[in-house]
């Protein structure tokens, strides 16, 4: 018999488990990533073929969602690092809040900027 | 009237469930206790003090790692159901008795022992309780080892050879104790994919640790202090 | 792997993270600005083309990134898949030299 929900439920634990899925995430996007930039290599042309074809909403979509997965994954990150660099303090709670709110302005702007 | 299920077994079982009067100022070992004196004494279950100073009675209560004895039924049977269960990450003999020895083999892995260099004819040593070692010494030498913290740890289920909060903590303890002569043995000790380094920082041990100790604060400094020491070339 | 490498290579990880700290802001920054407006080709390597700095930023940021995701990988799979042998070391590795090579294509891509 394992923990479940009812022992994971708590804020450092949501916190792992944003980190730990938007890593993974984020790890299977990069060859997709970098598989589009190349295609610079065959001409302007087909890189802007590519960039067209993201102007679709479900594209803009997938894109905000990478921009938070990733605004997540450098906020956490940095929480992470602080918490285990520095002498402990007890206002880990408060990095967790602060490191939220950096997320969800991140993605905003993004959004904003995308789609305006 | 309390429905509680109760885990009958070994790590195959079954929850049976058992009828207990609710009543006031009640703990969760006092509805153990209940059960097994008056419904069904074939229970099996630990407990010693009964009054939060020996941690025996820790088990998992609404899947929860907690005392029994220093938990009232009234915080956790909000709709007077309780589920009982044995502690996690521990094989289990029987019922609600787990078997610790692991636990306490990996405290001993992690040289968790204090190891000084005097004799009885020298002086007492002096340590001021202001000074910076000592105080993180002091803010997690209480721990009885009740295992709460290693059942609720989940990197210990997902990596059986994770050393765990426990012993990490009282190695943290040793480190920082300047009486203490085998530091870099310990580093060692606690050092890789099985030791400090393991810890995701889920701190499911510190919210459940019945001494507030926080195992995560100790861990971190393990981490900086043994990444000091392997880039030093000590380790 | 003995405990000593075990530690050097969290401690790459946590290193590889704190250059990506830096990375990632100037790339989030970068991606919100430059998306005002949409965002086409020419835009992107009008700002990329034979500019040094922007290659070498972006070599760095691909180097530590092959570097930090696959120890995170590894970590993974050993804890959700119990995959803790050589091949799974090996198989970071892999993953390791693949997202350096595609990474350092692509940054050649729109700098050349």
């Amino acid at each position: 018999m394992n923990n479940d929900f009812r022992a994971r439920n708590h804020p450092a634990y949501w916190a792992f488990l944003v980190h730990r899925i938007s890593g993974l995430l984020l790890t299977l996007f990069l060859p997709l990533h970098f598989w589009a930039l190349g295609q610079a290599l065959h001409g302007e042309a087909r890189l802007d073929g590519l960039l067209r074809w993201t102007e679709q909403p479900l594209a803009k979509f997938a894109e905000t969602a990478l921009v938070l997965l990733l605004a997540a994954h450098l906020a956490g990150g940095v929480r992470l690092l602080m918490l285990e660099f520095l002498a402990w303090r007890d206002w880990q709670r408060s990095l967790l809040a602060l490191a939220t709110g950096v997320t969800l302005a991140a993605g905003l702007a993004f959004l904003l900027n995308a789609t305006w | 009237m309390l429905q509680v299920r109760v885990w009958r077994g070994a790590e195959r079982g079954e929850f049976q469930l058992f009828e207990v009067p609710r009543l006031e100022s009640q703990t969760v070992l006092d509805v153990v206790t209940y059960i097994q004196r008056r419904c069904d004494p074939t229970l099996s279950y630990r407990f010693a003090c009964r009054v939060g100073v020996c941690g025996s009675c820790a088990m998992s209560v609404n899947g929860q790692s907690r005392w029994t004895c220093r938990t009232h039924v009234s915080k956790v049977a909000a709709d007077d159901r309780l589920e009982i269960a044995p502690l996690r990450n521990l094989p289990v003999v029987k019922d609600l008795v787990t078997d610790m020895r692991e636990f306490f083999d990996k405290w001993a892995r992690a040289r968790g022992r204090f190891q000084g260099d005097k004799r009885r004819t020298d002086d007492f040593a002096r340590v001021s309780p202001e000074s910076r070692e000592r105080r993180l010494v002091d803010a997690s030498i209480e721990c009885i080892g009740c295992g709460v913290c290693y059942s609720a740890c989940d990197v210990v289920t997902w990596n059986p050879d994770y050393l765990g909060p426990a012993a990490l903590n009282r190695a943290w303890t040793l480190v920082n104790d300047v009486r203490d002569v085998a530091a870099d043995q310990r580093l060692m000790a606690v050092a890789g994919d099985a030791g400090c380094h393991a810890c995701h920082t889920h701190m499911n041990c510190t919210e459940r640790c019945p001494k507030q100790i926080s195992p995560t604060a100790g861990i971190a400094g393990l981490k900086r202090l043994v990444l000091d020491a392997a880039v030093k070339g000590r380790l | 792997m003995n405990a000593r490498s075990q530690v050097l290579l969290w401690g790459a990880q946590r290193a590889s993270a704190m250059v990506l700290a830096l990375c990632v802001v100037v790339h989030l920054a970068t991606i919100i600005y430059a998306v005002r407006n949409g965002l086409s080709a020419s835009e992107i390597l009008g700002r990329t083309r034979g500019n040094g700095g922007w290659l070498v930023f972006y070599a760095i940021f691909v180097a530590a990134v092959a570097i930090h995701a696959p120890i995170g990988l590894r970590t993974i799979l050993a804890e959700t898949l119990g995959w803790r042998s050589r091949g799974a070391d090996v198989f970071a590795m892999v993953v390791a030299l693949s997202l350096a090579m595609w990474g350092w294509r692509a940054v050649w891509a729109v700098f050349h």
